[in-house]
């Protein structure tokens, strides 16, 4: 087993405190790693720093044995809240089918390949169905499919996350997680979430961040290393635990 | 109409019918992506600052469009990077460009020694005065507009769509983002000659803006603005013939009158499907 993602003592911060304060990590290959911790904890900091849309201050971080902004397109991205305007004119195929960009020339259209590989992963998301309807017309967790199909037809070998399963309801959360563990068979998976107790049920390892990071494996969570993470929080973590 | 009659008889109202029909390939073109990527106020810089560039060509005796378009390319790409740069002080900055470069217009103007030009036709727009040399221009930029559209479909879509994804698919997003501002100034220059720069943001934004109420792709926004640009030209200029109102004018006021009918229409329709559904769900 080698190592996919190498995160080296890496520093940062948004022109004031310190976010990240000297993290290391490494993930291996085919791992299911959740990456949790309280809010404004540098969970999506992190991860941004893994797809080389943010730089460390101090540190480094590999992708794939190579700088992230060169290794971003073998990864599958699932934003948190999406940039985009909801009321885009675009159907769910076109969005799916933004995955398959960059992958051949600067200017033109897209391959039948391209469509077959847009289709296998609508199909994966069960979004096939969903393909000529508006991207405004769809439900949270419809939406949520739809673009973990975008980054699935990129055909990574990491996916990343970035809390898949904030805006949509249990039931969603729960077949978006089976599904994930499917995936995992293929590639490498890092979700972040803040919800400890439900991924724990999923991921092989958990590494907890607050500014500097812990890791444990899923079965050495307890009430204590969570009320050391999330110290003031401790009631309502114990709550999701239980 | 006394205007349809008109139209057969003088060579001047065919140029501005021309003219007004071919603006409005380029407004529903680059307009359907200003109103989805809502930059109608970088677009709303791009048009105001052209003054500058207008001035100084009429200051050294050039040509005031060849000028405006050099002003607006020139004035896109500073818009872009400022936007690209310094995201914090985006709008300050624009607004700034935005009044220097017609600052910079009016005092150039002002120096120029001989005859003034009417400054109002620069603002306004002149449409009666299109000549066939400006209708050749306008087909020149219309090509290059839609050519450039053919080929960057799907990578100005995906820059309009969610740059941060783009970007991470190394899709090279400053290129294509700066590529669509460009394309914005060459609009604008389509569109000074019709309505004048103060009023192109409306040309811009109103026709798309009316299809998105009805339809919901990319392509067929295009199609049903450019449709639209057309109507309201067509419309705008017969209207003020009678009369003779400033066509400009009329022409933005008839799309401007068309665009909030449409969005109450749409409104009232969303509501009355919504209370159905509610209604359905009750029983």
């Amino acid at each position: 087993m080698s190592s996919v993602v190498s995160v080296n003592d890496v520093t940062f911060s948004y022109s004031g405190p310190k976010v990240l304060d000297r993290v290391s990590l490494e993930i291996q290959e085919r791992e299911f790693l959740g990456l949790v911790g309280p809010n404004a904890g540098g969970k999506s900091t992190l991860l941004k720093m893994m797809l080389g849309l943010l730089k460390p201050l101090a540190g480094e971080v590999r992708v794939l044995g190579r700088r992230p902004e060169q290794s971003c397109r073998q990864v599958g991205y699932v934003p948190q809240y999406p940039l985009f305007n909801r009321e885009f004119p675009i159907s769910v195929e076109q969005t799916v089918l933004m995955g398959r960009l960059g992958t051949a020339g600067l200017f033109g259209g897209y391959s039948g390949r391209d469509r077959a590989i847009a289709r296998q992963a609508m199909i994966e998301t069960e979004t096939h169905e969903l393909a000529g309807r508006q991207l405004c017309t769809l439900s949270g967790g419809q939406l949520q499919r739809v673009l973990m199909a975008r980054a699935l037809a990129c055909e990574p070998q990491i996916l990343m996350l970035d809390e898949p399963t904030a805006n949509i309801d249990m039931r969603v959360e729960t077949e978006i997680f089976d599904l994930l563990k499917k995936l995992n068979s293929r590639m490498t998976i890092i979700v972040v979430s803040h919800d400890v107790g439900f991924i724990s049920g999923y991921v092989g390892r958990v590494a907890c961040l607050n500014q500097t990071l812990v890791c444990h494996p899923t079965a050495a969570i307890d009430g204590d290393t969570i009320r050391g993470l999330y110290e003031a929080d401790v009631k309502m973590v114990e709550h999701h635990h239980h | 109409m006394e205007f349809f009659s008109a139209l057969a008889d003088h060579a001047f109202l065919q140029y501005a019918l021309v003219g007004g029909l071919l603006a409005s390939i380029g407004c529903g073109v680059i307009g359907s992506y200003v109103v989805v990527k809502r930059i109608g106020f970088l677009a709303g810089g791009i048009s105001h600052s052209v003054l500058g560039g207008m001035g100084i060509a009429f200051f050294f005796g050039l040509s005031p469009l060849g000028g405006a378009l050099v002003a607006a390319i020139a004035s896109a790409l500073l818009i872009g990077w400022v936007r690209l740069t310094w995201r914090e002080q985006e709008d300050t900055l624009i607004g700034t460009l935005w009044a220097v470069g017609m600052a910079i217009g009016i005092l150039f103007i002002a120096k120029t020694p001989g005859y003034s030009v009417n400054l109002l036709s620069y603002l306004f727009g002149n449409i009666l005065m299109i000549n066939p040399d400006a209708i050749w221009m306008m087909v020149g930029m219309d090509l290059v507009i839609l050519l450039t559209v053919l080929f960057c479909y799907q990578q100005f879509l995906a820059v309009s769509f969610d740059e941060e994804f783009a970007r991470l698919r190394g899709v090279p997003v400053t290129f294509f983002y700066l590529l669509l501002l460009c394309m914005v100034a060459v609009t604008v220059v389509l569109l000074i000659q019709v309505v004048g720069l103060i009023l192109v943001i409306a040309l811009l934004t109103l026709p798309a803006a009316i299809a998105s109420h009805y339809v919901h792709s990319m392509g067929k926004m295009m199609l049903l603005a450019t449709l639209l640009g057309m109507t309201f030209t067509l419309v705008g200029l017969a209207l003020s013939y009678g009369p003779d109102l400033p066509a400009g004018a009329t022409i933005i006021l008839v799309a401007g009158v068309t665009y909030i009918f449409s969005l109450f229409a749409t409104t009232l329709q969303k509501r009355k499907v919504m209370r159905r559904q509610l209604q359905q769900a009750m029983k």
